[in-house]
């Protein structure tokens, strides 16, 4: 039989080859974007037979052997998924894409507000669930390799030694597996060779077991009318139906088709189009149906033809065998381990992306911070840390199957696994279908079930006494009787299987409900849930992910406006060069718009240059993380811009001073020309009357007495006029330069005034009729009673000149205040105008509509001084007339003694 | 007859002065002191000549010589304006009004009974 076996190698290392060209030419080929075939419903369902593991190919036939129909449970609740609940997969798949998952430990966390705890803990739960999986895959193949090394010996040992036959199976997986998985680093986790490659082992493992089928039902039991009769009376046709168990099974079935890893490697993350679940909901189960239909005619068969004590996890291969029908064996086996490298890859690659994103990464990226920004060296370390995962996760199938000694049943194996993995489920469709989902409940009810899971259903399968005592199945541990691992609460009775699954799912979803009920969710936690359970909401149409060419058009467009014609048009060709597209428009699979993503990410930021191409491509939505990233960016932009519009505020306040000073500088450039002229004004004038009445007096013959003296004497006005201006001019410049002298003595303001109307009377012309309005309070103060007398005389000397009211009038009042006096002086001329106002205590300055003697000094003046005395002067606008009002300390701190 | 000529100024002695010097000249001497009129007391004169202040209250001197201009009677009446400002732009101003003859304050009288006599002459 060495031969057989060699023969067996050979053929299975033929076959891995063409595995290989068939996974290489379909990555070749979408490297060059030409993957349309690898991406279509049959492709699709093909890949979702990867449930068929195994366990299904060579189990099903050895449970049905041992326990009649209820092998159906397992192909039951995946059909019922598929076809009663496709639009959960399909809400799934929308979820998947939408939020990028990568796993289904991503889901999970990304749904509870990204929380790594929750990342690690479903991955460790999916290691520890898929271990014995592995294990059993290891196990069929060994087996199946036994059968063909021939009989077992006297001693009971297969003529194989079936440690080292599993060891080497093991390598040679992980070999495949890390070859297959992880070449290179696909950022989305899709791995178009490994679909296509494991669509072919698809219908190989359905055409080897069809043929065993027909050949069983035709070549042996003479036709299917036969058939029938033989399965009749056999022991199967007679079977009893325990519901529980049927209904037990069935859920859990559905449960593992949902929750298992590698289920939602291909049916998620793998996926291509949410149309393809749609095809796939039909289709998938039609497959299974296939695969089940001579699940019974071997079992029958094999049982009848097979001497008793013959494995029944074997008859798929060693009843062609027994005919004598090697050809068909070797198919059968081709069957066998199409179904176990296809599961075994898969599970592997997703539980090693799991592993290196949550538990590997995390702890890289924390032992060396900035490690992240060598983006080079990572993808290194997380390509490494793949591999190393996929070594690690095959080594431990390995050790399961060395300590649970290779032995058990097949079927039973699996189920451990399924209800492993089915804790998931609660906190997976709670978190897509419930938004009161917290992190808190998931966590609790994940740990809860999985507790269980471990005490009642894996750690037992080792044996009793194997690892739990032997006592604790007999009086529980520590003697407490209602934590026996197979009769929780006292509850004896139930199916072990049955048990766990029951126990351990009806806890987690409690916990999983009571904790999310209790827990209140965090922002985050809040928002993921809405995106989760609303995923339809937001993500518009179901399509393809790769856009269409239409798509690529809108791609450019865009680009070019963000990144400019030339660049963007340079980026497009360079891309479809590489693809190897003639044209400038590359087809926009997911490595071309990662590209793109991150060239726009560049100019507008990764989160807004994300959203952009998801809108553009229609086909993923903008995901919370994004649209947070997009409002912290547009929260900076808005920054940036307040920032910016702060800045021109105060430009344009300092521009508004600057217009402001330079207009005053312009008004007083002017005034300055007015004044000099005003000045040249005011001294020529007076000394052209000098200069004509001293060259009449000089020349002129026969001039009477009189008429001598009249033009002397305005000679000598003139004279006293040009002396006084120059006197203001002085006092101004004296005042201006802080030189000025102040003598402090006390006094009344009453006779202050008094003096000052005196002086005024004498100079004025007497038309201003001043009205006095006397105040009892005292007024006395201390202050430079000159300087302040000089003051009044101006504003009094002032109103003289340029009131020009009909009646002119002036009224003087004081107001006493316990520490200031105020002396307002209240005119009834024209109102000064406001454009006036603002200049008219400038030196230089006069109002311009009055004319008439003055320099517009006197107010210039009248304000140093009050400076000097420590109060102020200022003009109040008037309806009619003009108001100023000078106000002075009593006890004035004079400012430069 | 006499010449008559009419003096707008606003200042008291130097319209005394002026008016001394030109009636000893012979002159027929009237006075107007508001530039707001002076345009209207001009027209109803009829003066052979007018002596016309830069700066006066209601309307500067320029205005009124740009307004007398503008009437075809008084587009050659001859002008003689006085200014105490000294600047040269003023000057500039009015010979582009039209004036005449242009003297700045102080001057000497001899100097302005030249100027009237060049005028009128003229």
């Amino acid at each position: 039989m060495t031969a057989t076996l060699n023969l067996l190698v050979g053929v299975s290392l033929i076959y891995v080859a063409f595995l290989f060209a068939v996974a290489f030419a379909a990555e070749r080929a979408a490297v060059r974007g030409r993957s349309g075939w690898l991406r279509t419903p049959l492709v699709y369902t093909l890949s979702l037979s990867i449930y068929c593991t195994a366990w299904t190919f060579y189990g099903a036939v050895g449970y049905a052997a041992r326990s009649g129909m209820e092998y159906v449970t397992i192909y039951l609740g995946p059909s019922l998924v598929m076809i009663g609940w496709w639009w959960v997969l399909r809400k799934l798949v929308r979820i998947g894409r939408s939020q990028r998952v990568t796993s289904v430990a991503d889901l999970i966390s990304a749904r509870y507000g990204k929380s790594n705890t929750l990342a690690i803990v479903v991955t460790i739960m999916a290691v520890v669930g898929v271990t014995p999986y592995i294990a059993l895959q290891l196990q069929s193949v060994t087996l199946a390799l036994s059968i063909f090394s021939g009989p077992a010996d006297v001693d009971g040992n297969a003529g194989l030694n079936m440690q080292s036959a599993g060891f080497w199976v093991a390598a040679g997986l992980a070999l495949f597996t890390v070859l297959f998985g992880t070449r290179n680093l696909n950022a989305n986790e899709r791995h178009d060779g490994v679909v296509i490659a494991i669509a072919v082992e698809a219908v190989v493992k359905l055409v080897a077991l069809i043929a065993v089928g027909v050949f069983v039902v035709w070549g042996i039991a003479g036709g299917i009318g036969p058939m029938m009769a033989q399965i009749d009376a056999s022991d199967l046709g007679t079977w009893q139906v325990d519901r529980s168990r049927w209904a037990a099974l069935t859920v859990l079935s559905a449960a593992a088709f949902l929750c298992l890893p590698r289920m939602f490697q291909v049916l998620v993350v793998e996926n291509d189009d949410e149309r393809h679940v749609q095809i796939a909901s039909w289709a998938f189960p039609v497959y299974l149906m296939l695969m089940s239909l001579f699940v019974v005619p071997i079992a029958v068969v094999g049982l009848d033809l097979l001497p008793a004590g013959s494995n029944p996890d074997l008859f798929v291969v060693s009843v062609p065998l027994a005919q004598g029908q090697t050809g068909l064996a070797v198919l059968s086996f081709l069957g066998g381990f199409s179904s176990a490298t296809s599961m075994v890859i898969v599970a592997t690659l997703a539980l090693s992306t799991m592993v290196s994103n949550h538990v590997v990464m995390p702890i890289y990226l924390s032992v060396k911070p900035g490690g992240a920004s060598k983006s080079g060296d990572v993808r290194n370390v997380i390509l490494r840390a793949r591999r190393l995962s996929i070594l690690l996760i095959i080594a431990l199938g390995y050790l399961y199957y060395v300590l649970s000694g290779g032995s058990g049943a097949l079927a039973a194996i699996g189920l451990i696994s399924f209800a492993g993995v089915a804790q998931f489920l609660p906190a997976m469709l709670g978190g897509i279908f419930w938004r009161g989902a917290t992190r808190v409940g998931a966590l609790s009810g994940l740990c809860l079930g999985f507790a269980i899971w471990v005490y009642a259903s894996l750690l037992p399968s080792f044996g009793q006494g194997a690892v739990l005592p032997a006592s604790f199945f007999e009086v529980g541990p520590w003697g407490i009787g209602w934590l026996r691992p197979y009769a929780f609460f006292g509850i004896e009775g139930m199916d072990p299987t049955v048990h766990a699954v029951f126990w351990s799912l009806l806890l987690n979803t409690s916990v999983f409900v009571v904790g999310s009920l209790l827990s209140f969710p965090k922002p985050l936690e809040r928002l993921q849930g809405a995106q989760f359970v609303n995923v339809f909401d937001h993500s518009g149409q179901a399509r393809g992910w790769h856009a269409s060419v239409a798509a690529s058009e809108d791609l450019m467009i865009m680009a070019q406006r963000i990144l400019g014609a030339a660049e963007a048009q340079a980026l497009f060709r360079a891309a479809a060069l590489e693809q190897g597209m003639t044209g400038h428009l590359p087809e926009p699979n997911p490595a071309f718009l990662e590209r793109l993503e991150r060239e726009l990410s560049a100019s507008v930021g990764t989160a807004t240059a994300h959203a952009m191409v998801s809108q553009m491509v229609g086909a993923a939505s903008v995901s919370v993380e994004d649209l947070l990233a997009v409002a912290d960016e547009s929260a900076q932009m808005l920054e940036y811009s307040s920032q910016l519009e702060a800045k021109s505020t105060e430009l344009s306040r300092t521009a508004g001073q600057l217009r402001e000073a330079n207009d005053k500088l312009t008004q007083l450039s002017v005034q300055k020309d007015a004044f000099l002229g005003q000045i040249s004004h005011e001294l020529r004038t007076p000394m052209t009357s000098i200069r004509a009445f001293s060259e009449i007096l000089r020349d002129a013959e026969g001039l009477s007495v009189a008429e001598k003296t009249k033009y002397a004497s305005i000679i000598h006005v003139e004279a006293i006029r040009l002396t006084r201006l120059l006197d203001d001019l002085l006092d101004l410049s004296v005042m201006e330069n802080g030189q000025v002298s102040l003598n402090s003595a006390t006094g009344r303001l009453e006779a202050v005034l008094d003096h000052a109307l005196i002086t005024t009377q004498a100079s004025g012309d007497g038309r201003l009729r001043i009205v006095r309005h006397k105040t009892a309070a005292d007024t006395a103060l201390t202050t430079d009673m000159d300087r302040l007398g000089q003051v009044f005389i101006n504003l009094i000397t002032n109103a003289q000149k340029y009131c020009r009211a009909e009646a002119p009038q002036l009224e003087i009042s004081v107001r006493a205040e316990p520490h200031t006096l105020a002396v307002e002086f209240r005119d009834n001329g024209t109102p000064i105008p406001d454009a006036a106002r603002a200049l008219i205590f400038e030196k230089f300055a006069r109002a311009a509509e009055v004319e008439g003697s003055g320099a517009g000094l006197g107010l210039a003046i009248c304000r140093e001084i009050m400076a000097r005395l420590g109060g102020d002067i200022s003009h109040v606008p008037q309806a009619s007339g003009n108001l100023f009002v000078v106000k002075l300390p009593r006890e004035a701190a004079l400012a430069a003694q | 007859m006499d010449k008559h000529v009419l003096l707008v100024e606003d200042e008291v002695n130097i319209i005394e002065a002026m008016s001394f010097l030109l009636k000893r000249e012979g002159w027929r001497v009237d006075t107007h002191s508001d530039g707001a009129t002076a345009v209207s007391a001009i027209r109803d004169a009829r003066p052979d000549l007018v002596v016309l202040d830069y700066m006066l209250p209601g309307k500067s001197g320029i205005a009124i010589l740009t307004e007398l201009r503008a009437l075809p009677d008084f587009a050659t009446l001859p002008v003689l304006m006085l200014t105490a400002r000294g600047q040269s732009r003023d000057r500039e101003e009015a010979e582009r009004a039209g004036v005449n003859r242009f003297m700045t304050k102080p001057f000497s009288n001899t100097e302005v009974l030249n100027a009237v006599r060049d005028l009128v002459r003229g």
